[in-house]
């Protein structure tokens, strides 16, 4: 009789009864689910968007837009420093990743050095012959500054995702520039795509009306911006000092003005209101511009102060412009504009002809490859059948628990363990036909096959693992749901081709009591 | 009693024949290469960038027409194909112009002149800049998985085992990749993905044979190398074989019955894993004999034990 240790008999029973445990869930719906007792297992397999239909987005942060911004604040900064103190230069311009300008006086450098620095001090200043100054940042804060961009832009997506009442969104950032968004069930993403496709800067700013505001022109201290009014673009000069922006407010909800047209009603936070109040105080008789990603929403004048830091928007949009435009108040501006760079969208209809096809397929390659070992070894290929369909509960479950996505290529990746998962029981089969053959008995023969084969099965299945990390390591979505299910299936087929098949198969010796193997 | 496909007492002289055998493998390799470097590939757009949609439309769909209509619409080739069903269409777009923005503006004109009478059941626009990406980690994956086999049969061998099964590897690789571009197959990532099967499926083979070689480089110390490997050869023949008739098999019911996208993917696994388990016989073991194994200090280790 084939020796087991008892320990090793319970471990193995135990194992394949918690994945059967683990592996029910995904036979009952949810529903049944709920009524189940609170210890029971709920957890099921989670489909990819391939299979369950949805929308797949990939985003970048454009960060030449951000050091577009911000070689523009370094120059604004140059400017107003050097101006306070009349220290003269010409030729103050913002590069690429630089500014450059001349100082009329070289001799002004080590104070310019000093005035900057006490503003900035992550700013390095180069020095070329004649005065001419080239400032930058320093690598430090540039990859520190493209970190906290990528992180708060995460976070922003995040919250208008959620705001939109998306079920069960997937965010993820990619790489160091990239943001992945997967929404289950989205059929048209086209507008979650104009959501995340704004900025959404909110500004208050005041306007300056001494200034003849024309398109195009170059005004120091003021931009010009253009507003919609009654179908008509008109412009305005508007300080570029800003009272307050966005990140003050703590609410803004859609609804109606007086005279019943949609409006957006918002509430700033104490700071804020405290500063708006203070300077619609000052400025009584002025106008201000609500400013919205450089075009204005609406400029009204300042008829009484408002000191309880509650407004009302009304710039003539509809209901539904109202609303998308509330939610991207509440949930903030993006420090950068997203550029869609990856756009997949699968209709529920194929997900569910896939699931269908899929499943169809690997029922017909499970059957024929337990046919077939059937007829290659009769009862050893029967007992190896066996563990297959353990090998399938256990892969369930273990989809289930570790909330694994099952995609397509998945699902071909369970019909090809199928298929090699029986190489283990190959092996030892043919290892125990070898001993037979050599004049080994029975027994001894079952147990030399188990161990010889244990170190070819260990050395083929690790190379093999080794290929399919690869795989998960450089993949993406569909590729790596491959990796997963074949990875899994590989490791429990190392338990339930050598384990499972010789615990049943001392079972029967001791069982049937056999003189010879039908092998 | 079960079938014996293989008879225990098999003894193919593969050793003999490896001449013959390498010539024709070799020939193989080089139609596969010869096809890579003047046809190329047909890239999908997953490495070329583009649109995809899958349609399905309500009745039969003239795919003449809407192939005028829509050529009309973007720049580029448009290639249309009746996609499984006769109201199933399969839509191309190669890469438009603009960059990524240049790319969405086409696919909405598309939506547009579809209109709301059919079912989108795939859309799918990758940009120029992700395409670049999928492509250097695909090459990433299959370069790394080859260095990792490589190190590893070395760490549990000897390094000419290493290298000949790399050789073994990277031919096997080679007929994949030919395939895809002899018969024009759509080259995408779930091509990468047939090349990495295709590898460690082989090396599966290989390191199986390779066990046995060591085994009995232990057992027989006097028996001649030629001699030692066509042993190791046919003693797991008969697993080698089976276990290449059970992955068939599944692959095989992927192809019939699991619809057009895994049918895709199935087919060059299905060349794939021929082709390893082929070369894993007739190549990865006979190609020992060429490394000086026997007055090797590497070898004396291992038939020492």
């Amino acid at each position: 009789m084939l020796y087991i240790p008892l320990w090793k008999k319970i471990l193995t029973i135990g194992i394949c009864l918690l994945g059967l445990l683990f592996a029910s869930p995904n036979f009952f719906t949810r529903e049944q689910l709920e009524n189940f007792p609170s210890w029971y297992p709920k957890s099921q397999i989670t489909l990819g968007l391939d299979l369950q239909g949805g929308a797949h987005l990939l985003l970048e942060v454009d960060f030449d837009a951000v050091q577009k911004e911000q070689m523009a604040s370094l120059a604004d900064m140059v400017r107003t420093t050097l101006r306070k103190d009349r220290i003269g230069y010409t030729g103050l311009a913002a590069k690429k990743d630089f500014v450059t300008l001349t100082l009329r006086n070289p001799d002004d450098l080590e104070k310019v050095k000093s005035l900057i620095h006490n503003t900035d001090k992550e700013v390095e200043i180069t020095s070329a012959a004649e005065g001419q100054l080239t400032l930058r940042f320093d690598e430090a804060s540039l990859r520190a500054r493209r970190k906290s961009v990528l992180a708060q832009s995460i976070e922003i997506v995040r919250r208008r995702v959620d705001e939109m009442g998306t079920a069960e969104p997937f965010i993820q950032q990619q790489g160091d520039d990239r943001i992945l968004v997967q929404l289950p069930g989205v059929q048209d993403p086209a507008r979650i795509k104009t959501m995340l496709g704004k900025t959404a800067k909110l500004q208050f700013r005041f306007v300056d009306m001494s200034i003849d505001a024309e398109p195009g022109k170059s005004v120091p201290g003021v931009d010009i911006l253009p507003e919609e009014r009654d179908g008509k673009t008109v412009y305005l000069a508007v300080k570029k000092q800003i009272i307050l922006s966005g990140e003050n407010l703590v609410d803004a909800q859609p609804g109606f003005d007086d005279y019943h047209r949609p409006a957006i009603n918002f509430k700033f936070d104490s700071l804020g209101a405290k500063k708006f109040g203070e300077a619609t105080k000052n400025n009584v008789g002025q106008a201000f511009a609500i400013v919205l990603d450089d075009k204005i929403i609406m400029a009204p004048r300042i008829d009484v102060p408002i000191m309880d830091g509650r407004g009302q928007i009304t710039g003539g949009f509809t209901v539904q412009q109202a609303q998308d435009l509330a939610l991207l108040m509440r949930a903030g501006a993006l420090p950068a504009p997203l550029n869609v760079i990856e756009e997949r969208t699968v209709g529920p209809g194929l997900g569910a002809d896939s699931i269908a096809s899929g499943e169809y397929a690997t029922i017909i390659a499970i059957l024929m490859v337990a046919a077939f070992m059937f007829i290659a070894y009769s009862f050893f290929g029967a007992i190896a059948n066996i563990a297959v369909v353990f090998n399938l509960i256990l892969l369930f479950a273990a989809l289930s628990v570790t909330h694994a996505t099952l995609t397509l290529p998945g699902i071909a990746g369970i019909a090809l363990t199928v298929g090699m998962a029986v190489d283990a029981n190959v092996l030892i089969n043919e290892r125990i036909k070898e001993e037979l053959r050599n004049g080994r008995k029975m027994l001894s023969a079952i147990d030399a096959g188990y161990n010889r084969a244990m170190t070819t099965i260990i050395d083929s299945n690790l190379t093999t693992l080794i290929g399919v990390a690869l795989l998960y390591y450089f993949g993406a979505g569909p590729t790596r749901g491959f990796a997963v299910t074949t990875s899994l299936g590989i490791i429990i087929s190392m338990f339930t081709a050598i384990s499972l098949t010789k615990l049943i198969l001392a079972w029967w010796i001791g069982w049937r009591r056999p003189t010879h193997l039908p092998i | 009693m079960g079938l014996h496909i293989i008879p225990y007492d098999t003894k193919i002289n593969f050793v003999s024949k490896k001449n013959i055998i390498f010539a024709i493998l070799i020939a193989v390799a080089v139609v596969c290469l010869g096809s890579i470097f003047t046809k190329g590939f047909t890239y999908g757009i997953d490495f070329k960038g583009g649109l995809l949609l899958e349609i399905r439309t309500s009745g039969p769909a003239d795919i003449g027409k809407l192939r005028s209509e829509l050529s009309d619409l973007v720049q580029g080739e448009v290639t249309l194909q009746e996609f499984g069903a006769p109201n199933d269409v399969l839509i191309r777009v190669e890469q438009q112009p603009g960059g990524d923005a240049g790319q969405l503006v086409a696919l909405n004109k598309i939506k547009e002149k579809l209109g709301t009478g059919v079912e989108y059941r795939k859309v799918e626009s990758v940009g120029p800049k992700v395409s670049e990406d999928l492509i250097r980690n695909g090459i990433y994956a299959v370069i790394g998985a080859l260095v990792a086999m490589l190190i590893y049969i070395w760490f549990r061998f000897e390094w000419q085992f290493g290298v000949c099964s790399l050789i073994t590897l990277a031919h096997d690789a080679l007929i994949v990749l030919g395939l895809f571009s002899i018969f024009g197959l759509e080259f995408n990532e779930n091509a990468i993905i047939a090349v990495l099967i295709t590898v460690t499926y082989s090396i599966n083979d290989t390191v199986v044979i390779y066990d046995r070689i060591r085994e009995n480089l232990r057992k027989f110390k006097k028996m001649p190398l030629a001699n030692l490997i066509n042993l190791s050869i046919n003693e797991t023949l008969s697993r080698t074989i089976l276990t290449s008739t059970t992955t068939l098999l599944s692959l095989l019911g992927l192809y019939f019955f699991g619809g057009p996208v895994i049918a895709a993917f199935s087919l060059p696994i299905i060349v794939g894993i021929l082709a390893g388990t082929v070369s894993s016989i007739t190549v990865s073991a006979p190609l020992l004999l060429h490394m000086h194994l026997r007055d090797d200090n590497g070898l004396e280790k291992l038939s020492k034990g």
